[in-house]
């Protein structure tokens, strides 16, 4: 079985995003770029899952500019065999990145694809499910929990009434909740083997797909700031200001 | 155009967000036609018929339509789609997990998780946790959006005597397979919709010690939040998770205990009307959005808390 995995490189998730003054997007020079932090849990689970005998091979892959590359070769270090980097600058909307994702799913055939429940930075949550749509493969979506059986997934989902249990037949897509595991840390010797291991590189213009964007941003603004209230010193005077001041209780 | 509205239900009654989504649907375009998919779900399509806004309902049964897989509700969809200019959900894990399968079979770049209607192809939407929002324009033909739904009011939900048509069910999707939904009930308010949430983080230590929390909530007829990291350690059950990756909450009060107030927990809160800080450390982030802080330890603060509340004569419900 053959797992493919979606991983992003975003702006990291400790960083305090600046709005540009313009207007124009959010500041992105010179600021601390990571994995999109539920790839981490979706490169983690398909490496457990290969480990557990029942994957023979994990490809990461990205889609973006160049430095991109350096997502993939992190998902190399903690244990995918062999990384696909798309070359596409600028912005690329997540139905673009679907179909790229579409055409490599045609591609390298494999049986599951994983990839984040939702990006950080544009929380679109939209991404595994366009795919899954575009390939008509069952969708596994914010999953906590996977078996993998014979030729299928017990997935747990994380929804908002609590939690719900899908079976899905492979091939399928499965995006990942923080919670599904505890992504390892790369060891020193691993992340120097991981320099050894392909990166295949592919301009999004060769695939024939159209990424072209069709949401127009047309300005990024800082939302109200919130002012800091007054501290209290005790408990009564909490009340009494819920009471009397703010009358909310 | 009209506005396809997809209704959120559970075959009976309406989810309380779809009021909400279907003020946001009006402000797109007046002509909003509710679409209720479902199992034996007469009364749900009632429900909806009865929203004033809503003019036409559209109602689809079928026993695949049972638990609302994503798979089989898509088709049914897309079969409608051609006659409206918007189809519009909530963005809970409800839409979320169905739009984007709509949105990539038209060939539309879905926008997500909006909290104003610009005009009928302009809107503004959260990026980076709330850390900025984006005034986006759609240059799709057919436009596939999903509402936050605590920004916008629900809509009135008696008055209204919308037409009810049946449409065709369409085939199931048989390769995706429901097997069980836990859901913890509660005669609780619900945590998206309640007047008051009182939320635990860390520092509650254990699960045992939430039961500070739901004293205090009991009294005050609050639902319970909590952090990222309370869920991640097995103090409570995810559904009760506030921030970027869980619920947002927009509620009159908000009273954050034991929690620092990192960015992604305050993208889930920061938009309540008052909130109130417990926390030990005076530097925690979380003071900078309180309108009250108390620096104290809260096992010390919560049963006095309980106490102060005690003696009053009155809360309001
Ligand atoms: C002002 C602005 C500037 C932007 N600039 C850039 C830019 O310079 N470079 C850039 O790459 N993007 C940029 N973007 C983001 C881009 O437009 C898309 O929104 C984004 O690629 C997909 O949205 P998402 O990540 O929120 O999707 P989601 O649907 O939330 O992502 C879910 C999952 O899909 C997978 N996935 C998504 N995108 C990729 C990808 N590119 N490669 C591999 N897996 C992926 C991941 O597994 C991810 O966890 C910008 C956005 C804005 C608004
Ligand atoms: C991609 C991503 C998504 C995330 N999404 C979310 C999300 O949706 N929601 C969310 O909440 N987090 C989210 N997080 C996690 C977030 O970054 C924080 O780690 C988390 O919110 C911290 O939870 P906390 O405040 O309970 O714990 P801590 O940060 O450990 O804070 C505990 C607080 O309790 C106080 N305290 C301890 N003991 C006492 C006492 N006896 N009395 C009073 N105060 C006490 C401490 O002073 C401290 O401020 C996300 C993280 C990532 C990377």
């Amino acid at each position: 079985m053959k797992i493919l995995v979606a991983v992003k490189r975003v702006i990291d998730y400790n960083v305090q995003i600046r709005v540009k003054e313009d207007g124009s997007g959010i500041v992105t020079e010179n600021v601390k770029m990571s994995t999109n932090p539920p790839d981490d849990n979706a490169i983690e689970e398909a490496v457990k899952i290969k480990e557990a005998g029942k994957a023979t091979e994990v490809i990461a892959i990205t889609v973006g500019e160049e430095k991109s590359q350096e997502t993939v070769r992190k998902a190399l270090a903690v244990g995918a065999d062999r990384g696909i980097h798309v070359k596409a600058d600028g912005i690329i909307e997540p139905l673009a990145v679907s179909k790229i994702l579409q055409k490599i799913v045609e591609k390298e055939k494999p049986d599951l694809v994983f990839m984040g429940k939702q990006a950080i930075d544009d929380d679109c949550n939209q991404t595994g499910q366009m795919l899954s749509a575009l390939l008509d493969w069952p969708q596994a979506t914010f999953a906590s929990k996977i078996d993998v059986k014979d030729g299928k997934l017990e997935v747990t989902r994380e929804i908002d009434e609590g939690l719900e249990t899908i079976e899905v037949n492979t091939p399928a897509i499965v995006t990942c909740d923080l919670r599904l595991n505890e992504p390892r840390y790369a060891s020193l010797p691993n992340i120097m083997k991981a320099k050894k291991k392909p990166i295949e590189q592919i301009n999004a213009s060769d695939l024939g797909v159209d990424i072209s964007s069709k949401i127009q941003q047309i300005k990024v603004e800082e939302p109200p700031k919130r002012q800091a209230g007054i501290k209290v010193s005790s408990v009564a005077e909490l009340v009494q200001k819920l009471k009397n001041e703010a009358k909310v209780i | 155009m009209a506005v396809l509205l997809i209704v959120e239900h559970n075959n009976k009654e309406l989810k309380a967000f779809t009021l909400n989504a279907a003020t946001a649907a009006s402000q797109i375009d007046g002509e909003v036609h509710a679409l209720v998919i479902g199992n034996n779900c007469t009364d749900a399509a009632k429900a909806a018929s009865e929203l004033p806004v809503v003019k036409k309902v559209i109602q689809v049964e079928a026993a695949h339509y049972e638990n609302f897989i994503a798979e089989n509700f898509a088709p049914v969809i897309l079969k409608l789609a051609e006659n409206y200019s918007h189809i519009v959900c909530s963005a809970n894990t409800f839409g979320k997990n169905l739009m984007p399968r709509i949105a990539a079979k038209l060939d539309t770049s879905q926008i997500s998780d909006i909290i104003k209607v610009v005009s009928k192809d302009t809107f503004i939407r959260p990026i980076y946790a709330g850390n900025a929002f984006a005034t986006v324009k759609s240059n799709d033909a057919k436009k596939c959006v999903t509402i936050r739904p605590t920004s916008f009011d629900p809509c009135d939900n008696s008055g209204g005597s919308a037409p009810i048509e049946n449409a065709d069910a369409g085939d199931e999707f048989t390769t995706t397979k429901f097997i069980k939904r836990e859901e913890i009930k509660s005669d609780r308010p619900e945590l998206g919709t309640a007047r008051i949430v009182v939320s635990g983080g860390r520092g509650m230590q254990n699960g045992d010690n939430f039961k500070l929390i739901t004293a205090v909530a009991d009294k005050l007829n609050a639902a319970i939040g909590a952090s990222r990291a309370a869920v991640d350690a097995g103090y409570i059950s995810n559904d009760h998770q506030v921030g970027q990756t869980g619920k947002v909450v927009v509620p009159d009060l908000y009273i954050a205990v034991g929690i620092s107030g990192a960015i992604q927990h305050l993208a889930g809160m920061k938009e309540s009307k008052v909130i109130v800080a417990i926390n030990k450390d005076g530097e925690a982030p979380i003071f900078s959005v309180a309108d009250y802080g108390l620096e104290a330890d809260l096992f010390e603060a919560l049963p006095q808390f309980l106490e102060e509340l005690n003696k009053l004569n009155t809360i309001q419900k």
